[in-house]
C-alpha cells in the first residue's frame, strides 16, 4: 500500500477551525502519558495546566497580561508568515525595542509630561522597526535568508542589553546590579484593575489585534500580504510588489514585537534587566501558528498560551512538575498543529501499490 | 604570550570548534539532499541531554555518544515525518523541533544540573597526549579527530561516490530525480537522519566535553551559527571546517580576553562576535555574482510531492 | 504482418484521465530499423501515448508487444531494461554538475567512472556528437542539453528511442545534427518514435507517421509521398476546410500598437522576443498562432505589464505605456489573462469573490483608498457568475473547488466584463470542456463586436481560425507577417508555425516600413 495525499477541493470550516482544537486535545493527551511515564499525576497535571487556570477569575488578569506581549509579536509574525517573510528573530527586535524606550525613559528621567510615555512607545516601535530592517535590507537587496539573519541579530541584541545594563546604563544607586534604574511614574504604563497586574498594554495589544484583523481583511495591503505568500504570479499580474511587501511585513513584525518589548520591560519590570527578554519572540511563532495566522485566532492562541504559563506555574507548586514541561508542552501543541494541519487541506488516500496490478 | 598559553588558546579554538563542525556537516548533508532543517539547535539539545543522562547514570562516557547520536537521529525523524511524508512547511517544522528539543532538555536535563562525569581521555598516549608541544596535534579526544574524519568523508562521499551524486541530484533538481526513478523522500530521510546524529553528537560533545556538566540551554545558539556556516561554507565540508574553526577562535578570543582581563572591547560587544560576524558572512557571500555551482541546492526547502 | 521485422506493437491503448480521453484505442507498429512519426497537435494525445510505452504511466486498457512478447512496462526503469530509450521534452538534468555526472546519474547500475568516460566518449565519437563531458550543464545551449539524455539512452543501447518534440527547443543547426544522428541510430537497426508537429522535418526523417487526433489514430501515412497539406488536415481535421467564422464585423482604427518589442529573458527555457510589431485595431479578433514555447509567454508578461519594456514599444490608444506596472495599464483600458489558471489569472485558495480583486478593482472601483469595498466585490463576482453560467456554489465559494472550465469562464468573465478596450487572453480554451470553451469564444467575439480589440493567443487551429480576423504566427520569439483569415491557406500556417519562415524577412522588413 502507498500513502498519498490528495488535496480536498473545498475545506469544511469545521476542520479548518478545529484543528488548533484537535491539536490542543492531541497535545494534552500526550502530556498526560508523557507526565505519567515520568512519574508525575499526569492527569492533574495537564488539568492544571490547560484548565485550571481558566476556572479560577482572579486569575484572569493574569492570563492577560501574559498573553498580550505574546498576542503583540505574533500578530506582526502572523503578517509576515502569510507573506512567506519568515522573522524569526522577534525576540531580538522584542529586545531592541525595549532598548530604545527606555533609552526615552533615561533621557527624560525626572521630567513629568503626558508625552514622555508615547514619546517611549514611539522609540520601542521605530527601535523593533529598525532592527527588523537589517534582515529585510539583506534579503531585498542581496537575497539573504531573513532566517538566519534575524535570528542571529536577536543574540546581538541580547549582548547589547548586556552591555548596557552593565556599562553605561547602570543604575548609579543599584549597588553594581546590572539594571538600569527604576522608570519613575511617567514612565510607567498605567494600570487599569486596582490589585490586579493589569495593565494599559494589555488594551495596547487588543487594539493592534483589531488594526491587524482590519488590515488583513479589510484593505488592500493585507490582500497583498496574502497573494504574494501565495501565488507570487498572480501578485505580479495583480500588480503588488514583492519586494515592498517583504520590508513592509518585517517593519509592522519588529514594530509590534519592539512595542510589546517595551510594554512588558515598563509595565512588569518597571525598568531594564537582563531578566526581561524570556523568549516571549520564539513562543510567538507558536501562538501565531496556532492563530492559523489570523489576527482574532492569534489572540485566542496567545490566551491558549498564556494559560499553559499560567497552569504551568500551578502544576509546578501543586504537582511537583518542572517549569521546564511547559516548553515541551508548546512545542507539541505546534507538532501536532502542523501535522494536523496536512491532514485538513489534504485527504489521505490509501492506494495498492503498482507492483500489485502487475501479473 | 608565552607558547604554552598559545598552545593551549589553539587547543581551546579546536574543542570550541568541533561540535560547531559536526552539526553542520549534518546539516551539509541534510541540506544538499534539498531539505532545510531548521531543527539543529533542538536535536543538539537532546542530544546533549539524552546524552549526558547515559553517560551520568552509566558512568561510561562512550555510551554517552552513542545514545547522543541515537537520540538526535530520532528527534530528525520527528522533522522528516511531518515535513518530508507530510509534506509540512520546513521552515516551520524546523523552528518547532528546535522549541521541542529545547523543552524536551531542560525537562529531563532538570534533575541532572550540577552532577558531573568524566570526560573522555585523549585519544592518543599520554607520551604524545601531554607532551608540551606535541599535545597541540594530539592532545584530543576521539570526538575531534572524528570531525575531521567525517569532513574527509563527507568530501569523499558527496564528490566521488555514485550515493553521493545522487543525494546531491536529489537536492538539485528533485523532479529530475524522481522522474529517472530515484526515491527522492526515502533519501531525503537519509540525510536528514545523518543530519540528526550528528547534531545529537554535537550537542554530546558540549555537555560531555565542553562544560563537562548539564546546564540548561547548553549549546547556546551555536546550533544556528553551525547552520549559517553551512551557507558560508557554500555547501562544502572543507569551508565549513574552515568556518567552524574559524568561529572557534572568535569565541576562543572572547573567553581569553575575558579571563586575561585585557579587553580592546566590551566582554559583550566580543560575545556578539560570532552572531555578527556570521550576518556580515552572508552578505558577503550573496554579494558576489552568483556562480551557479556553489549556490544553494535548488530545491532547498521546497517540498516535494511526486506527482501521479 | 512480417513478424521479423515487427519491433513495437501496440493494439488498442486506452488511457483516462478523469472525464478526458486521452488515448481511446490507439494501435500502432513501429519497425526494426525505423523513423516513425507520431503526429498531432497539443492534446491529441501523443505524448501520453509514448508515456505509456516507457512505462511513466499505466495504460486502463489494450495490450503492448515488444520483440514479439508481450510486455507490461511498470516503470521507466522496466522499460530500459527491455531497450527502450526516451529523450522528453523536459529534461531530467542537475544543471550544477558536469555532463560526466548527469550521465551517471541516469544510469541504472553503477559503472567506473573511467569505464563510464571511454564509453561516453567513444559514443560521442561514434555519433559525431559535440559535447564536452566535463563542461557543468548550467553553461550548455539547450541543443548541447538534449545530447546528454541522448547519450544516456544510448549508453543503455537502445531498441526503440522515443523523442518527444525533440527539435521544439533547437535552432536549425542543433536540429540537422540531431537528424544526422537519428538516421544512423536507424541505420545500425534502432527503431525510433518521433513526436512533432513540424510537417517539413517530418516530411525530411520519417518513412512513416501515424496521425493522432482526440486521442485516436486518424490516420498512417508516408509523409515522404503525403503533401503537408493532407498531413495538416488530417491532423487538424477535415471540418476545418470549411469552418464558418463570424462576419460582418468592420474593424475600425489601432487600439494597441506594439513596435518593435523586444524583451530579452533569464528563464533557462524561456524564448527571447524580438522587434515584435503588430497593431490590433478596434473590432477585431487578432490571433498569435504557433506551437507552445515560441515567445507567447513571454509576449503576455511584455502586454500586461509584468515585464517592463521600453515604453513606447507597446501604445495604447496612442498613449505609450509599455514601462506601466499592470494596474495602470488596466486603469487605461487594457486587461491581460494569462494561461495558467492556477495562481496566475487566479489565487486557487481565494474565493471567487476575493479573486475579482486581482485584476478587477481599478476599473471597477472594488476599492477605495485602499480599503476592499467587500459588497462591490461580491456584487461584481456574482454578476461575473451569472453573465457566465459559472457552475459554483457562489461567490465565496474557492477557486480551486471550480472545475477547470468553470474557474476560466469565471476568470475571462472577470475581464471582459470590465469592458477592456484591449484584452489579450493566452489559451483561453485550453483543457477546457467543449461548453465552457464555446461560451468563452462567443464572449470574446462579442467583445470585439462592442468595439474592443481582442488579442487571441492560442495553439488551437481552429479556433484561430474561426475567431480571428487576422493572425500573425509566432515562431523563436517573432511574428510572420500578418495573415488574413480566409485568404491564407493552412499550409501556409503550418509552414510558419513549422518555422519555415519563406517569407518572413519580408515581413519584417514591411512592418519596419509601416510604422
Amino acid at each position: 500500500m502507498r500513502i498519498r495525499l490528495e488535496p480536498r477541493k473545498a475545506q469544511s470550516p469545521a476542520a479548518l477551525y478545529g484543528a488548533p482544537v484537535a491539536a490542543i486535545a492531541l497535545t494534552m493527551l500526550t502530556g498526560m502519558v508523557l507526565f505519567t511515564l515520568m512519574g508525575f499525576r499526569g492527569g492533574t497535571a495537564v488539568f492544571e495546566i490547560f484548565i485550571e487556570p481558566l476556572l479560577e477569575p482572579e486569575r484572569w488578569p493574569d492570563i492577560a497580561v501574559k498573553a498580550s506581549p505574546l498576542v503583540m509579536i505574533a500578530t506582526g509574525l502572523a503578517i509576515g508568515f502569510r507573506a512567506n517573510v519568515w522573522n524569526i528573530g522577534a525576540e531580538g527586535q522584542y529586545i531592541v525595542g525595549a532598548i530604545a524606550g527606555t533609552g526615552v525613559a533615561l533621557a527624560t528621567y525626572g521630567v513629568d509630561g503626558w508625552w514622555v510615555l508615547p514619546l517611549m512607545l514611539l522609540a520601542s516601535i521605530i527601535g523593533g522597526a529598525a532592527w527588523a530592517a537589517i534582515p529585510a535590507i539583506l534579503r531585498i537587496r542581496l537575497k539573504v535568508s531573513e532566517i538566519l539573519t534575524s535570528l542571529m541579530l536577536t543574540y546581538v541584541a541580547l549582548q547589547l542589553l548586556y552591555y548596557l545594563v552593565r556599562g553605561p546604563w547602570r543604575d548609579p544607586e543599584g549597588y553594581n546590579f546590572p539594571q538600569t534604574r527604576m522608570f519613575d511614574e511617567a514612565q510607567t504604563m498605567p494600570n487599569l484593575l486596582e490589585g490586579t497586574q493589569l495593565h494599559a498594554g494589555v488594551l495596547l495589544t487588543l487594539i493592534a489585534v483589531l488594526i491587524a484583523w482590519f488590515v488583513m481583511s479589510r484593505t488592500l495591503s493585507g490582500y497583498q500580504v496574502r497573494v504574494v505568500g501565495l501565488a507570487p504570479m498572480a501578485a505580479r499580474l495583480g500588480g503588488f510588489s514583492e519586494k515592498r511587501t517583504v520590508m513592509m511585513t518585517m517593519l509592522v513584525s519588529g514594530a509590534l514585537a519592539g512595542l510589546a518589548g517595551l510594554i512588558e520591560c515598563s509595565a512588569t519590570f518597571g525598568q531594564l534587566t537582563p531578566q526581561f527578554p524570556v523568549n516571549y519572540g520564539f513562543t510567538a511563532i507558536i501562538v501565531a501558528f496556532l492563530g492559523r495566522l489570523h489576527p482574532i485566532g492569534v489572540l485566542v492562541g496567545g490566551v491558549a498560551l498564556a494559560t499553559s504559563y499560567i497552569g504551568a506555574d500551578i502544576a509546578q507548586t501543586a504537582s511537583a512538575l518542572p517549569q521546564a514541561a511547559t516548553g515541551l508542552i508548546q512545542a507539541m501543541m505546534l507538532f501536532f498543529l502542523l501535522g494536523v494541519d496536512i491532514l485538513v487541506v489534504n485527504r489521505v488516500r490509501l492506494r495498492p501499490s503498482l507492483a500489485q496490478h502487475a501479473p | 604570550m608565552s607558547l604554552d598559553i598559545a598552545i593551549s588558546v589553539v587547543m581551546t579554538l579546536v574543542i570550541a570548534a568541533t561540535p560547531i563542525l559536526l552539526a553542520g556537516l549534518g546539516e551539509l548533508v541534510a541540506e544538499k539532499s534539498g531539505v532545510l532543517n531548521l531543527g539543529v539547535e533542538g536535536m543538539m539539545l537532546v542530544g546533549a541531554v539524552a546524552g549526558f543522562i547515559s553517560a551520568s547514570l552509566t558512568g561510561f562516557t562512550p555510551l554517552g555518544y552513542a545514545v547522543a547520536g541515537l537520540a538526535g537521529l530520532c528527534a530528525s525523524l520527528l522533522f522528516a515525518a511531518l515535513a518530508l511524508t507530510l509534506g509540512a512547511n520546513q521552515v516551520a517544522t524546523g523552528l518547532a523541533l528546535t522549541i521541542f528539543g529545547t523543552g524536551l532538555s531542560s525537562l529531563a536535563g532538570a534533575g541532572f544540573v550540577g552532577t558531573t562525569i568524566t570526560r573522555l581521555p585523549a585519544l592518543f598516549p599520554p607520551a604524545l597526549a601531554g607532551h608540551p608541544i606535541l599535545r597541540l596535534v594530539f592532545g584530543y579526544d576521539v570526538i575531534v579527530y572524528l570531525s575531521v574524519a567525517l569532513t574527509l568523508a563527507a568530501t569523499w562521499f558527496l564528490n566521488h561516490t555514485r550515493s553521493g551524486l545522487i543525494l546531491r541530484s536529489v537536492g538539485e533538481s528533485d523532479a529530475s530525480a524522481h522522474a529517472i526513478g530515484y526515491p527522492v523522500t526515502a533519501i531525503r530521510y537519509l540525510a536528514v537522519a545523518f543530519g540528526g546524529a550528528l547534531a545529537g553528537l554535537a550537542g554530546a560533545y558540549y555537555s560531555l566535553a565542553v562544560t563537562p556538566m548539564w546546564a540548561d540551554r547548553i549549546t547556546a545558539g551555536r546550533g544556528w551559527i553551525a547552520l549559517a556556516l553551512v551557507v558560508f561554507s557554500s555547501w562544502r565540508p572543507w569551508r565549513l571546517l574552515l568556518g567552524a574553526y574559524i568561529f572557534g577562535a572568535v569565541m576562543t578570543l572572547e573567553l581569553y580576553s575575558k579571563a586575561a582581563g585585557f579587553a580592546l572591547l566590551p566582554p559583550e560587544m566580543l560575545a556578539m562576535l560570532p552572531y555578527l560576524a556570521t550576518v556580515v558572512a552572508l552578505a558577503v557571500i550573496a554579494m558576489r555574482p552568483s556562480r551557479g555551482r556553489l549556490d544553494a541546492p535548488r530545491c532547498l526547502g521546497k517540498t516535494f510531492r511526486a506527482g501521479a | 504482418m512480417a513478424e521479423t521485422t515487427t519491433r513495437l506493437e501496440l493494439s488498442g491503448i486506452t488511457k483516462r484521465f478523469g472525464e478526458v480521453l486521452a488515448n481511446d484505442g490507439v494501435s500502432l507498429v513501429a519497425r526494426k530499423g525505423e523513423i516513425k512519426a507520431l503526429i498531432g497537435e497539443n492534446g491529441a494525445g501523443k505524448s501520453t501515448l509514448v508515456k505509456i510505452i516507457y512505462g511513466v504511466q499505466q495504460a486502463d486498457a489494450g495490450e503492448m508487444r515488444f520483440e514479439g512478447a508481450h510486455v507490461v512496462v511498470t516503470s521507466p526503469r522496466a522499460a530500459r531494461k527491455l531497450g527502450i530509450g526516451m529523450v522528453f521534452q523536459h529534461f531530467s538534468l542537475f544543471e550544477p554538475m558536469t555532463v560526466l555526472e548527469n550521465i551517471a546519474i541516469g544510469m541504472d547500475q553503477a559503472l567506473d567512472r573511467r569505464k563510464l568516460e571511454r564509453e561516453v566518449t567513444a559514443i560521442l565519437a561514434a555519433y559525431a556528437l559535440p559535447l564536452d563531458i566535463h563542461r557543468h550543464v548550467d553553461t550548455l545551449s539547450v541543443g548541447e542539453r538534449q545530447r546528454i539524455e541522448i547519450v544516456r539512452c544510448l549508453l543503455q543501447k537502445p531498441k526503440l528511442l522515443i523523442m518527444d518534440e525533440p527539435t521544439s527547443v533547437l535552432t536549425p543547426q542543433e536540429a540537422d545534427q540531431l537528424f544526422d544522428t537519428l538516421r544512423k541510430l536507424a541505420s545500425e537497426g534502432c527503431t525510433v518514435l518521433y513526436i512533432s508537429h513540424k510537417l517539413n522535418e517530418i516530411k525530411a526523417l520519417c518513412a512513416s507517421a501515424t496521425i493522432l487526433r482526440g486521442g485516436r489514430v486518424v490516420g498512417e501515412c508516408d509523409p515522404r509521398i503525403e503533401t503537408p497539406r493532407r498531413i495538416a488536415e488530417m491532423m487538424i481535421g477535415a471540418e476545418l476546410a470549411h469552418v464558418e467564422r463570424a462576419r460582418g464585423r468592420t474593424p475600425g482604427g489601432a487600439r494597441l500598437v506594439v513596435e518593435r518589442l523586444s524583451v530579452s529573458t533569464d528563464e533557462p527555457f524561456g524564448t527571447k522576443l524580438e522587434a515584435i510589431s503588430f497593431e490590433a485595431r478596434a473590432g477585431e479578433i487578432l490571433g498569435i498562432a504557433g506551437v507552445a514555447g515560441n515567445g507567447q509567454k513571454e509576449l503576455m508578461l511584455a502586454l500586461s505589464g509584468e515585464t517592463a519594456a521600453p515604453a513606447r514599444a507597446v501604445r495604447l490608444d496612442g498613449a505609450a505605456i509599455g514601462s506601466l506596472p499592470p494596474p495602470a495599464r488596466r486603469k487605461r483600458g487594457l486587461c491581460a489573462l494569462p494561461e495558467e489558471r492556477n495562481d496566475h489569472a487566479a489565487v486557487a485558495t481565494f474565493s471567487l469573490a476575493e479573486n475579482t480583486l486581482l485584476t478587477a478593482r481599478e476599473r471597477k472601483a472594488l476599492s477605495a483608498k485602499g480599503v476592499i469595498k467587500t459588497g462591490a466585490m461580491r456584487d461584481y463576482a456574482r454578476r461575473v457568475i451569472d453573465a457566465f453560467k459559472v457552475a459554483t456554489t457562489g461567490a465565496d465559494a474557492p477557486a480551486r473547488s471550480l472545475s477547470g472550465g468553470n474557474l476560466q469562464k469565471f476568470v475571462v468573465g472577470r475581464e471582459i466584463l470590465q469592458e477592456p478596450q484591449v484584452l489579450v487572453v493566452d489559451q483561453p480554451t485550453w483543457g477546457v470542456d467543449a461548453g465552457a470553451a464555446a461560451a468563452i469564444r462567443q464572449a470574446l467575439v462579442d467583445l470585439a463586436g462592442r468595439g474592443s480589440a481582442v488579442i487571441l493567443v492560442s495553439q488551437d487551429l481552429d479556433e484561430l481560425l474561426s475567431l480571428c480576423d487576422r493572425l500573425y504566427v509566432m515562431n523563436d520569439g517573432r511574428l510572420s507577417r500578418p495573415l488574413t483569415v480566409g485568404e491564407a491557406s493552412i499550409e501556409e500556417i503550418g509552414l510558419l508555425m513549422g518555422g519555415v519562415h519563406g517569407q518572413t524577412d519580408k515581413a519584417h522588413a514591411r512592418g519596419d516600413h509601416a510604422h
